[in-house]
């Protein structure tokens, strides 16, 4: 008797040591980088403890990093394999031989076909692909931010919706002469901003056999224009000449008062919500050229990586995270467009001021009036490579650097370059 | 007996001759092989292939090719006539930046020794003041000057209160340079000045005594005792700052991010740009450009080598 007593404690005892660690071993651990225009990744994060509430065998770590690191860091760490299960990226083409199929382990691949259809394009690598690599979570438009009270107080007239780029440049610096404000308008230092407007000036980025031919008569056209402005104090010039290379932004000169004009986008929403009643600001219909009224689409999307070791996981959780139910939690939450295209029809209660609401209702309009081309390149693998040539070179011919025709040359070289690089 | 006795003993017992200076070396060989000579020749290995793939193995040969392409100019005067001008660009800055940062750094790391080695009162005080940029980070003291530096920053406010006009110093190439130089200086001169200082102090008291007993006078007395007798100390200095000069990255990256234009690009802002910053990363072309600054940087090493080491 106390044999089996004694075996049917240490039998017991065994169990209970044992269960802890099986269920351990049992836990998929997945996770997933983030960085936040707003509060994307803690509204992730409360998703994500949803998630794993229905899904006790998976953990979802959520990281949070400044946007400079997915665009530097996780390249490298994507290359030494040593990256996240998930991250959420916007310039795709940066990541996409690193990308995981989720085809076959999502449950109904169909309805993200449905849901997402023309931005899964932009994720993949060409016509020839159909697989589906991330879930894009909201849908960004480039758009004019304009600081109504300094129009007010120039009285001068808002431009109306099929004003052109050469009529804003006028007002802007009528009202800015007007109100001592240092300069018309600002663009953020980046190619993405700058094709918009060139696209609306006869910009076609591609030739017919759909390989880059960046520098024809529409993308001179805006180039001269968007050079001169800089020179004559229209365009603040120190976004675009003060530095060499990269990205910079001009939210806080747009905040500060410093410009009447601000040309970036969507992501902006919140950033300006916060601004609260400082001034009154309003997002206007894209500028329009000869040939569009054209800025550019973008967003961002958690892609997953194939170097996960948890590919269900990983799938589950966005998949997750697509159901419209969450989607929609997520969409206004954030304050975001989002990029389910039934959820696009829906009317979304977005927690915002009437100003914001109005601001969503432009963007909306934004994002109807995008050129086919604007989709194009935005989907292009090695678009980030256009972008960046065109912002470097052009700012270093509005620095002096160079002449406006070199900066041509140079943007031209240095994209076939990027690409001969690319395919070695 | 301690705990390395036993095993010295037996390394002695079976290294003979002077094999065992190899058993004290071999830390310090290790360390210096994993952290310097590997990355060489990981270097040497990227400045050979191409593509944009991180894994050697998976890089194309493409031998001279990255080097030929850094190298190829119409007009070696004109870097927009070069295939890959923003590495002229940085190698014209940097030649421009190392003459005149490390110029007026040794000469006024000079003065300021002087002046500190002089008796007088808050001594300590003064020379702290000179060397706390030195323990500041490099980002940090660009911070501090972009914030005085911008359009809106402290000098224009300062000059806006004398009633004079602002200025946009980071905007215009000459100023931007300026700044970039003068920022250098301010962060780093505390340190030379401190083995300046050190070398000051190490000339014996009794050379200037008998210099003052035949009324000698103080530029002469500068000239013949002082001069010569701190050379050692201000070739050390000299070629540190060279080597620091040509390195220049971090400061300037921060404050001008390189521009304006290409304004105040240097050689290191080129090779982080080419490999880590671009949508294709070229690998290779960083890996050769950091190269031929390597080799920059060993000629200068032996030029340090050569006159600090004793003469006979």
């Amino acid at each position: 008797m106390r044999s089996v007593l004694s075996g049917i404690l240490l039998a017991t005892a065994a169990a209970a040591w044992a269960l802890p660690g099986a269920a351990h071993a049992a836990t998929r651990d997945i996770r997933v980088q983030c960085y936040s225009d707003g509060n994307e990744c803690p509204v992730t994060r409360d998703l994500a403890t949803a998630f794993m509430k229905s899904h006790p065998d998976i953990k979802v770590t959520i990281d949070e990093v400044p946007y400079s690191a997915i665009l530097q860091s996780l390249p490298v760490q994507l290359a030494a394999g040593k990256g996240p299960d998930i991250a959420r990226v916007t310039l795709f083409g940066n990541y996409s031989q690193y990308f995981l199929d989720l085809r076959p382990y999502l449950k109904d691949a169909k309805f993200w076909e449905t849901a997402f259809g023309p931005t899964l394009d932009w994720m993949r690598k060409g016509p020839a692909d159909h697989g589906i690599y991330g879930l894009m979570t909201q849908l960004t438009v480039t758009a004019p931010l304009v600081d109504k009270t300094l129009f007010e107080q120039a009285k001068v007239p808002l431009p109306g919706p099929k004003a052109t780029w050469d009529d804003w440049a006028k007002a802007v610096a009528k009202v800015a002469k007007a109100t001592g404000t240092p300069a018309g308008m600002a663009w953020d230092r980046s190619g993405h901003r700058f094709a918009g407007p060139a696209i609306s000036y006869g910009a076609r980025y591609f030739d017919a056999k759909g390989n880059p031919a960046v520098v024809d008569a529409g993308f001179k056209a805006m180039a001269q224009r968007f050079y001169h402005w800089n020179l004559d104090g229209t365009v603040l010039k120190s976004t675009w000449a003060g530095q060499a290379t990269g990205y910079k932004d001009a939210f806080n000169e747009f905040a500060n008062g410093k410009i009447v004009m601000y040309y970036s986008g969507s992501w902006q929403l919140n950033r300006l919500l916060k601004l609260g009643n400082a001034f009154d600001w309003v997002i206007a219909a894209n500028p329009c050229g000869p040939a569009a009224c054209s800025g550019m689409p973008g967003g961002a999307a958690f892609v997953a990586f194939k170097e996960t070791k948890h590919p269900h996981a990983v799938a589950a959780f966005l998949d997750f995270l697509a159901q419209p139910a969450n989607y929609r939690t997520f969409a206004e939450r954030t304050n975001n467009i989002p990029a389910e295209l039934p959820l696009q029809k829906q009317a979304l209660n977005y927690t915002m001021p009437a100003a914001g609401k109005a601001a969503l209702a432009a963007l909306l309009h934004d994002a109807a009036t995008l050129s086919p081309i604007a989709y194009h390149l935005q989907g292009y693998r090695f678009a980030g490579a256009i972008f960046g040539a065109t912002a470097d070179r052009i700012g270093q011919a509005i620095a002096g650097s160079m002449t406006l025709d070199q900066a041509y040359q140079r943007i031209t070289q240095d994209i076939a370059t990027a690409l001969a690089t690319a395919k070695k | 007996m301690n705990l390395l006795e036993a095993p010295m003993r037996l390394a002695q017992k079976h290294l003979r001759g002077g094999r065992i200076g190899w058993v004290f070396v071999t830390p310090n060989l290790s360390v210096f092989g994993l952290f310097t000579f590997l990355p060489i020749v990981i270097d040497l290995i990227y400045a050979v292939t191409g593509g944009n793939q991180l894994f050697p193995a998976q890089r194309p040969y493409v031998g001279t090719a990255n080097f030929q392409a850094l190298l190829a100019c119409r007009n070696y005067l004109d870097p927009n006539t070069c295939t890959r001008d923003l590495f002229w660009h940085g190698i014209y800055n940097t030649a421009e930046f190392v003459v005149l940062q490390v110029g007026f750094m040794v000469g006024l790391s000079l003065a300021t020794a002087l002046a500190l080695n002089r008796p007088g009162r808050a001594r300590g005080f003064f020379r702290a003041v000179f060397f706390y940029p030195v323990l500041l980070s490099p980002v940090v003291v660009a911070l501090i000057w972009k914030w005085v530096l911008q359009r809106y920053g402290v000098l224009n406010a300062g000059l806006g209160a004398l009633g004079l006009a602002p200025h946009d110093w980071l905007l215009n190439s000459s100023t931007a340079f300026f700044w970039s130089v003068f920022v250098s200086i301010w962060a780093h001169m505390g340190f030379y000045t401190l083995i300046l200082l050190a070398g000051l102090q190490a000339i014996p008291r009794d050379v200037y005594e008998a210099a003052a007993m035949d009324a000698t006078p103080p530029w002469r007395r500068f000239r013949r005792v002082t001069l010569p007798l701190l050379m050692p100390s201000l070739l050390v200095v000299l070629v540190l700052a060279l080597i620091r000069a040509v390195q220049i990255f971090d400061e300037v990256y921060v404050l001008t991010g390189g521009g304006p234009g290409t304004s105040t690009t240097f050689l290191v802002q080129f090779i982080y740009q080419t490999g880590f910053a671009q949508q294709v990363r070229e690998y290779g072309m960083a890996a050769a450009a950091s190269l031929l600054l390597a080799a920059v940087l060993m000629a200068l090493t032996v030029l340090q080598l050569r006159v600090t080491r004793p003469r006979k």
